[in-house]
């Protein structure tokens, strides 16, 4: 949207006036996010840029928050960085045990989730399922309701049965948050499928099942990987229902971060914050080629 | 049906069936092929999500506080107040409680305090009539020593036992089903002659946390609107190259840890944060006035609008990207000028995408907890953390669920509005 | 789906296994934890092979309170205050602990004869004697330090935000004696609406300048941060700021509330014998000792005392000028009174989240 050369001063002014305005917002968007970084090599345990850091002056700057992450937990955190020393970080390290933690119930929620919501979201785009409307409503109701009450539903369910404090528990209720972002994306996938390709497939001797790993599955994959990283960052990034479900000690990277905010948040928070948002950057840059991909193979050039 | 099968001219398919009933049967057959793909998850969602929520509706009914006790070394359930619900039973609802009812409150009270199940007895009175739960523990322990005539005796240990409010609250907790939970999570209460009335000013706090919340969320929402519109307007009008490299300001939010998100802010709002730091070097306040822009109302709204911004400007961007700029240049070579020509032509056009972002935005906001936990202070809570105050603290439970279902009800409505009006599968993720 | 059943059952049956040999200790978090790490979870891993894990709660009372009432207990042993450990114990939520199998003191003395009169009751067996006061940052008040509870109140002779515990608990009580009113007189006008109205009018006067904390922990960072110029705060905690970690921090004697704290086993523990083992190891004499060179609180037991050394921290500060019940820090002291508290925390809570809410 140039500026059109008939434009009035007023509107010259304002189109600047515009542009900037969007400058800011988008700045509001992003630098929070950015932050974290430059503060979490901080030397000194503060939360805010130090004189030495703002004349770029190299003692300003540490890696030890980072060290921390590491050493936080240990038995014998001093010791000669040998093998022994990195065997202690992977046996007590205590964010190391959240991240351990957080991935086993990421990926088998994930897993549970992906293999679920894309079989029904083959159904549900078929024409003629039928009470399509209401069972669609009830399968994305996991993400529309508020998470407070999902996990407190799940507080009395798993006390009466004895899911409580266990990881089974955990991954069923993150598979559940996680299984309207497969649907939502894999039904966005089939809505531009054609569907003559699976009859063509047919027409030519294939039987169904072969129809559906040959044809179907690699046209829908992008949808459903894209679902995939989707309910795998639900659940890497829950905390309430952890909160309300798991046992003391079932640590995970997001309970960790609620407890050291609440408690203190020292630059060690930061530090876990800025390998957080590495990881979503890697997540956004998978997403968004597995999206243009997905287009080709469509035939859909990108608008 | 009959009519067909009877016809003399019937369509058949090659194996001698009714084409009518063959297809009939076909269509049913595919039906039934749906349903079953989308059957392990819809009872996956039941067992996980639907029976749980279930169970939290019963929970905001059903209290057995008054009722029955788990002795847990034996692991057996006992009755609790067995004379005085009995007595209850017998008795009209306005009876006056007789030397009868109050010999059977002390058999009740000696019990309890045998069998260890007072405090929850008094806890569960209290949530009534706030105050009575010391009334109940300390008379127990006395209630052993006590001699007939016990209305005497009784009224001895506390004049309050005389109190008929609380004989009132202590007739509706002898039944397991109420909706006195719903009661107190809006504000209200029973009086002595049983009609409902609002509770101490002192004490109301639900009604205004309920108001808070919207209030909050609409204000949110509407800020979300205002910073979300222009860059959604940019990003639908520059070319595509451009627009998706500005996108990545927009997803990248997105997909942070929440967690993360209320990090920086902690870091930039708090008063020895990056932000105080900038305006006291730049001069603008003194180093000993920093504002509090966190722990309070100011700072839940700024991230909560930065948070859910994204999910305003991804309907509103889906919205606007299709919209024909030929509209808006036919309304200016017709002579109106760009502000008329927007707020007519381009505006109008933009609604569905208002409303989608719009209502998606506020139903999210009424039930936040997390950010409102980290960085609400005392002002900036909303009504899910008053629930999660009673399911950690307080341990309220049966209020907890009474405040969520109402929660629940409000999102359900909200919910089908959203269905109705744009429809769940016009949901769309980056 | 099979596959994946199967792995979580294996997953989830790992989970349950792994608990096998160990103790969970559910207790306050930061230095406090710190200290029973050090006096009681180390030497009792090492002499048993029990792996002892701990975990922190803001409160312990309140999960192990929900977790009996739930059914899923995990928690094995939990450090409470003294009225909560009474009302879990009037509850039946908690296990009863019998005195005669706690051990002896060094020279004989049995265990009902050697703890202080008064810490051991029928659930609980106190570990330590801790006390709520209020700090302030040296370098954030001026010239005149502040030296009374009221001063805690003084916006105008102090002004700036200062720290309290979110809870109704020990905050009516200073706002009392903030008042005017003797340490004696406290809980006499407490059992009165009038009293608590006025010490409810008390707080209202600083409410706005109140920023409200909940764990332990938070206070040191709050006044190390500059979120706040003074802080009520648990004594142990600031006295590990100042000698340990050398922050600014003062401590003002006057209006404190000191109660005892100890362990309470709820009822369900998956480990009971394992418990109690370690309740009885835990409060014999020694380990009581080594645990108080790690944070100012006082041990219940007599033979303990003469035992305490000096802070291991920095391995030069004497314990005892820190601690709540020397003399010197007694002049104007309360002792918490759990009978009142056991009663009533519930209702004033009420009251209290009506007025934080308004």
């Amino acid at each position: 949207m140039a500026l059109p050369t008939y434009a009035t001063p007023l509107e010259r002014v304002w189109y600047y006036t515009y542009r900037t305005l969007c400058a800011a917002i988008f700045l509001f968007l992003i630098a929070p996010i950015l932050i974290v970084i430059p503060l979490s090599f901080n030397a000194e345990p503060y939360f805010t840029f130090t004189e030495k850091m703002l004349s770029f002056d190299p003692t300003g700057y540490s890696t030890r928050w980072y060290d921390l992450l590491l050493t936080f937990g240990m038995g014998k955190p001093d010791a000669v960085r040998d093998a022994a020393w990195w065997s202690d970080v992977w046996q007590n390290a205590a964010w190391v045990n959240a991240a351990k933690n957080s991935v086993i119930i990421g990926f088998f929620s994930t897993l549970l989730a992906t293999f679920l919501g894309t079989l029904a979201a083959l159904g549900l785009s078929r024409p003629e399922m039928p009470f399509r409307r209401v069972i669609m409503a009830i399968l994305i109701s996991p993400m529309i309701v508020p998470i407070i009450i999902t996990a407190t539903g799940l507080f009395f369910f798993y006390s009466a049965t004895g899911l409580a404090n266990t990881y089974l528990g955990i991954i069923m209720a993150h598979a559940t948050l996680g299984i309207p972002f497969v649907i939502i994306t894999v039904t966005a996938t089939l809505v531009g499928f054609d569907k003559t390709l699976n009859q063509a497939a047919a027409s030519l001797g294939a039987n169904p099942t072969t129809t559906f790993f040959k044809i179907t599955m690699p046209l829908i994959l992008p949808g459903v990987i894209s679902g995939a990283l989707f309910a795998f960052v639900t659940s890497f990034d829950e905390v309430v229902v952890v909160l309300f479900v798991a046992a003391h000690d079932q640590q995970t990277i997001p309970r960790q971060m609620w407890n050291g905010i609440r408690e203190q948040i020292s630059p060690a928070i930061l530090s876990v914050a800025t390998i957080l948002v590495i990881v979503s950057i890697a997540l956004l840059t998978t997403v968004e080629l597995l999206r243009r991909r997905s287009e080709r193979l469509r035939g859909i050039s990108p608008g | 049906m009959s009519d067909a099968a009877t016809a003399p001219e019937l369509l058949t398919t090659a194996d001698g069936r009714p084409l009518k009933s063959a297809l009939a049967h076909a269509q049913a057959r595919n039906k039934r092929r749906a349903f079953y793909l989308v059957l392990p998850l819809l009872l996956f969602v039941v067992i996980t999500f639907l029976i749980p929520i279930g169970q939290l509706l019963t929970k905001s009914v059903y209290n057995t506080g008054f009722y029955s006790w788990k002795d847990r070394d034996a692991g057996v359930s006992i009755p609790l107040m067995v004379e005085l619900r009995e007595w209850f039973d017998e008795t009209p609802a306005d009876a006056e409680p007789d030397e009868a009812a109050f010999a059977a409150l002390v058999a009740g009270l000696v019990h309890a305090r045998e069998t260890k199940s007072i405090g929850q007895i008094g806890t569960r009175i209290n949530y009534e009539v706030s105050g009575s739960r010391s009334m109940f523990t300390k008379s127990a322990r006395k209630a052993k020593d006590l001699v007939p005539p016990y209305k005497e005796a009784l009224l001895e240990v506390d004049e309050d036992w005389g109190d008929p409010e609380l004989w009132g609250a202590m007739r509706n907790a002898s039944k397991v089903v109420t909706l006195d939970f719903y009661l107190s999570a809006l504000d209200r209460t029973r009086n002595a002659d049983g009609d409902i009335v609002k509770v101490d000013e002192e004490r109301a706090v639900y009604v205004l946390l309920f108001k808070r919340t919207l209030v909050m969320s609409a204000l949110i929402t509407f800020l979300t609107f205002l910073l979300g519109f222009p860059v959604a307007h940019l990003l639908a009008t520059l070319p595509l190259r451009h627009s998706n490299l500005l996108m990545i300001f927009v997803l990248l939010p997105f997909w942070t840890s929440l967690l993360v998100r209320t990090t920086s802010w902690i870091v930039l709002l708090q008063s020895q944060g990056v932000v105080n730091d900038i305006w006291v070097s730049l001069g603008l306040i003194s180093d000993e006035s920093r504002l509090q822009m966190i722990y309070n109302q100011t700072g839940t709204i700024i991230a909560m609008t930065h948070i859910l911004l994204p999910f305003m400007v991804l309907p509103l961007y889906s919205v606007m990207r299709p919209i024909d700029p030929s509209y808006v240049r036919a309304a200016r070579s017709l002579g109106a000028t760009s502000w008329t020509a927007f707020r007519r032509i381009y505006m109008p056009q933009t609604i569905p995408g208002i409303g989608a972002g719009g209502l998606l935005v506020f139903i999210l906001a009424v039930g936040y907890y997390i950010t409102p936990a980290l960085v609400g202070g005392s002002t900036g809570q909303l009504i899910s953390n008053l629930i999660a105050f009673h399911m950690q603290n307080s341990l309220n439970w049966s209020l907890a669920a009474a405040l969520a279902s109402l929660l629940l009800f409000a999102v359900l409505l909200l919910y089908w509005l959203y269905d109705r009006l744009i429809g769940i599968d016009n949901l769309k993720l980056g | 789906m099979k596959k994946t059943l199967i792995l979580t059952t294996a997953l989830a049956g790992f989970a349950v296994s792994a608990t096998a040999e160990e103790l969970t200790v559910m207790s306050w978090g930061g230095a406090y934890t710190k200290s029973q790490v050090e006096g009681y979870h180390k030497p009792f891993a090492e002499k048993t092979g029990v792996k002892v894990v701990s975990v922190d709660a803001d409160n312990p009372a309140t999960p192990i309170k929900a977790q009996v009432e739930a059914g899923n207990v995990t928690i094995d042993v939990a450090s409470v205050e003294f009225a909560d450990a009474i009302r879990l114990c009037d509850e039946g939520l908690v296990v009863e602990i019998d005195h005669a199998s706690l051990p002896a003191a060094p020279d004989g003395t049995p265990a009902t004869e050697d703890f202080l009169p008064g810490t051991l009751t029928d659930c609980l067996v106190s570990t330590d004697v801790f006390s709520t006061v209020f700090a302030y940052d040296t370098e954030a008040v001026g010239d005149t330090a502040p030296d009374s509870i009221a001063d805690f109140f003084d916006l105008e002779a102090y002004p700036g935000k200062r720290g309290m515990r979110k809870t109704a608990k020990v905050n009516l009580e200073m706002a009392l004696m903030a008042d005017g009113v003797p340490a004696a007189e406290v809980y006499g006008l407490l059992e009165t609406d009038e009293g608590v109205d006025r010490a409810f009018a008390k707080l209202d006067a600083i409410k706005d300048q109140i920023v409200w904390w909940e764990a332990g922990a938070q206070p040191p960072q709050l006044l190390a941060d500059g979120e706040v110029s003074l802080s009520t705060a648990y004594n142990g905690r600031i006295f590990n700021a100042v000698i340990g970690e050398s922050q600014p921090f003062d401590i003002v004697w006057d209006g404190q509330v000191y109660e005892f704290e100890g362990w309470v086993i709820p009822k369900g523990a998956p480990n009971l014998e394992n418990a109690l083992e370690f309740v009885k190891y835990s409060t014999s004499t020694e380990p009581l000792a080594r645990a108080a060179e790690w944070i100012s609180y006082g041990p219940p037991r007599q033979s303990s005392g003469s035992l305490v050394g000096i802070y291991q921290g920095d391995g030069t500060t004497e314990m005892g000028p820190h601690l709540p019940t020397t003399a010197a820090n007694l002049t104007n002291a309360l002792a918490s009174n759990f009978e009142f508290w056991a009663d009533r925390e519930t209702e004033l809570n009420e009251r209290f989240n009506a007025w934080l809410a308004n």
